[in-house]
Order: structure tokens, then sequence, then C-alpha cells
């Protein structure tokens, strides 16, 4: 279970929002500057909120009150950013084991290897990263990030940087995943046809939660021409 | 302009400057016989000197890099004020110039200088010592790498960053194993020119830490010293300085291919 409860002031955005999540995919979207990204930043630690808190899991990650502010890197949480992120001076294998430095090199290389295989990437381990294509990259991001048995995954606008028919099949692969993990699984994106992936969608415009619920609700009685554009074209 | 004429200008200022920059080095090389060149070599400055200027010079890199390496991430990483400022004090001793520089490290670190008397009571001598000619290469060396090091860490990715710190790294860890490999090609670069300068340096050295033979005579002061009874020997010992910066300069190109040497890394973004 996450559980959100925050508020950032940062240039023309005031964010504040307040989302739970139990094990489910979330689609948070909304139009571009809405807060999305500021959103994610928040989750990860990487900015801190002005104030609100948010747990995961009962552990508490932020507490404005209690002045807690647990490190990116002990917050557990899978992320996959827009351009994945692969570490371009290493291979495959290297990327996936990346996360995994706690562990016995044996160890290391098992997993890493498991959720490669898990993935379909096995066959590419020795390759960097430029060598791969979009979807490929994806994948591997998504076996580093897994690796790790992360308590909940961020996945910012995952299809973006892919051509149509990649995303296409990427989309279906994701969705089927996602359920197979059954972990918290929020995404940020302003595609609406990403919203197939979701349990839920949370609209955030100007900072805000607009409306909330599956895309049929969203359908029936849209809050904004935002939400009834992205509804109508969601499926 | 007409175009021809434009083109014939550029054409003739182009070597102009190219054979004015050229001319010079030419001349070490070719106003001295094969004989003259090894005679210059029996010099005895030449090996004391020689050695002082590998071990100081290594010295000083080694300086310059490990602390210039973490300011410039500091720099790179947290823009603000106090990055700013960091970033304006390190490149200062670029437009010092050198004797300016020798001065300046005497009144800091000679015996009464402003931190030099503290050393001094506590049995320290810096000036006219072997680590004065250290300090002096590192003082005028070392915005050369935080230069470059600032420009080549301010384009490591923030998304790679970010995400290192989400697979489990520590902020020291990421700069370890992300930041600095990424940056390597450019850190290696402002190392070389950083390296360069510091074995050219002649200006600070001579007016901080004197020129004693073996102690503080580095390859330069070794050259002005050479020149005042023997023009061949000097000559010789130009040729092997010219010779050494040459190579380096030649591996780095083939280590890493496209850095900017001197230019765009230097000038930072």
């Amino acid at each position: 279970m996450l559980e959100i409860a925050v508020a950032r002031r940062i240039g023309e955005i005031d964010l504040r929002v307040d989302l739970a999540l139990g094990r489910e995919t979330v689609l948070v979207a909304g139009p571009n500057g809405a807060g999305k990204s500021t959103l994610l930043r928040l989750l990860l630690g990487v900015l801190a909120p002005d104030a609100g808190r948010i747990a995961l899991d009962g552990q508490v990650l932020f507490d404005s009150g209690e002045r807690i502010d647990i490190a990116v890197e002990e917050r557990e949480l899978g992320y996959l950013p827009q351009d994945y992120a692969l570490f371009p001076h290493l291979d495959v294998m290297h990327n996936a084991m990346f996360g995994l430095a706690g562990l016995q090199r044996e160890e290391r290389l098992l997993r890493a290897t498991e959720w490669l295989e898990r993935l379909g990437m096995g066959h590419l381990s020795r390759r960097f990263p430029a060598a791969l294509s979009g979807g490929e990259r994806q994948r591997v991001a998504l076996a580093r990030a897994l690796g790790r048995n992360p308590r909940a995954l961020l996945l910012d606008e995952p299809f973006a940087s892919l051509d149509p028919v990649a995303r296409r099949e990427l989309r279906v692969s994701l969705r089927e995943w996602l359920r197979s993990w059954r972990l918290p699984a929020l995404i940020v994106s302003h595609d609406p046809a990403d919203a197939v992936l979701a349990d839920r969608i949370a609209v955030v415009e100007k900072g805000r939660i607009v409306q909330q619920g599956t895309l049929d609700e969203l359908r029936q009685s849209a809050a904004s021409s935002f939400v009834s554009g992205f509804a109508a074209e969601g499926d | 302009m007409k175009t021809r004429a434009w083109g014939a200008a550029q054409l003739l200022a182009s070597a102009s400057l190219a054979l004015f920059l050229l001319l010079p080095i030419v001349a070490l090389f070719a106003t001295l016989s094969w004989a003259d060149f090894l005679g210059g070599l029996r010099n005895p400055l030449l090996v004391p000197a020689l050695r002082l200027s590998l071990l100081t010079t290594t010295s000083s890199l080694a300086l310059v890099v490990m602390l210039g390496s973490l300011l410039a991430w500091r720099v790179a990483r947290n823009p603000g004020r106090l990055s700013r400022f960091l970033e304006a004090v390190s490149q200062a001793p670029a437009v010092i110039p050198p004797a300016v520089a020798g001065v300046g490290l005497l009144l800091a670190f000679g015996r009464r200088g402003l931190f030099g008397s503290f050393l001094d009571r506590h049995g320290i001598a810096l000036a006219f010592t072997t680590p004065a000619v250290v300090l002096a290469e590192a003082f005028v060396s070392a915005p050369f790498f935080v230069q470059a090091a600032i420009a080549a860490f301010r384009r490591v990715d923030e998304n790679l960053l970010v995400v290192a710190r989400t697979l489990g790294a520590s902020p020291f860890r990421t700069f370890l194993r992300v930041g600095l490999p990424l940056a390597a090609p450019g850190l290696a670069a402002g190392a070389a020119m950083s390296w360069a300068r510091a074995v050219g340096e002649f200006g600070a050295t001579i007016l901080f830490a004197g020129n004693l033979t073996g102690r503080t005579q580095t390859m330069p002061l070794a050259v002005y010293t050479a020149m005042e009874s023997d023009l061949r020997a000097a000559q010789a010992l130009s040729i092997i300085l010219v010779v050494t910066a040459f190579a380096l300069l030649f591996v780095l190109r083939r280590m890493a291919p496209g850095t900017q040497l001197l230019g765009a890394d230097l000038r930072g973004a």
C-alpha cells in the first residue's frame, strides 16, 4: 500500500495530491505542466514536499511533521524514467546487476539473469545500451528495477520514447506483467492509450487531482474537458 | 568583400598564424645537431630536473585531481551561490600572472605569511622546498582540470544519477560508479591539460620555491639556468619537454577521441 499526501510549490505549479494505491496500477494522467513529474520526484525523494506524508506498506518514507525523510536509495522503489536511463558504460548484464550490490557475485549474476530472461532479454546480456532498440531498453530497465524486489513501481511516460508499433506491443506485455507482479504501480502519462494499463486513473490538472476512477467512470461523468477528451481516446 | 577575396584573406591569415606558431617549435629541432643534442643530454642539470619535474607534477596532478573532482562534482550537481563562488575561485589562478601567483604563495605560505607563520610555529617550512614546487604547480594548473571536470560532470544525465540512487546506490557510490566513468574522457582531457600546465610552470615556482638543483629546480627552471651558460643544453632540455608534451597529447587523442583539450571544455558551460 502506497499512501501519498503531499504539497509542494515549485515555480508555477502548486501541487497538492492525496492518493492511495493498493496492489493495483494507477495511471496519473494530465496535461503537460500539471505537476505529474514533480509528483514522481517527491515520491522518489529527489525533491522534498513542503508538507505532507508518504508511507509504503506502513513504513513512513516522508513526514514533514515528524521530520522523517528517508533517502532515495532506502525507499525500495522501482523507477523507470521516460528514457529508461540505462547506464551507457555498462552492458545489459551489468546494468541488471547494478542494483544488487549487497549480494554475493553468484547471487547477483543469478538474479540478474533470471529477470533478464523473464523479460526476454537474456540473449542480449553482453550488448551495450546503445545497441538496443527502444523496446529492448525498456525491458532491460524493468529487469534492472525488478531485480531488487521493489515494494512499488513508478513509471514515467513508459512508452513516450518508442515508435507506435513497439508501443502497442509493449503496452500489452506491460499490462500482463503488472497484473502478475501485483505491486502498487504508479504510471505517469499524458497518453490516453496508456489507460488500458491501469485499474484506476487519477487525472491531475494544475497540481490537483480533479477526478479518479476507472475509464468507464471517467467517461460517464467527466469533470473537465481534459478528462472527457482523455476518456474518449483511451481505449 | 567578394567571395574569392574573403577566401584568400582566410587562407592568408590561417597560413601566417600557423607558420608563426610552428616556427619556434621547428627552430628548436632544426637548429641543433644530433651530436649537440646528445651533448646537451649529458648536462648535469638534466637528470635531477627531469626527476624532480616528474615527481612534483605527478604529486600536484594527484592533488588537483582528487580535490578538484570533488569540488567539480559539487559545483556541477548543486547549482547555487556556493557553487558559483567555488567555480569562480577555482578559475581565478588562470587569470593571475604566474609571477603574481608566486608572490601570493610566498605571502600566504612563506615563513611570515598568513598561514606560513602558523606552520612555522609548528616547525613546518614550505617556501623554497620541494613541496613548495608542488603547491606552485597545483595552484597554476588547478583551473585547467577543474573547469574541464565541471563541464564533464554537467554533461552526465541527471536521470542516470537518480536511477542509480533508486537502485540502492549511496550518493558516493553513484559518484564512483556512474558519475566518474561517464565523465572519464573529459576528466582525462582536463588532467592532461592541467599536467601540461604544471610541467611548464616557471614564474610561481622560481618566486615561491627558488631554483635549487635537485630540490626545486624543475625542467623549465633548468632550461632557464642552462641558457645562461650553454644554449645547446637549454635547447636539448627544451626538446625533451616538447616531445613529452606532444607524446601525451597523442596518447590522449587516442584514449579519448573527440574530447576538447582547450576550447569548450575550459570555457565551461
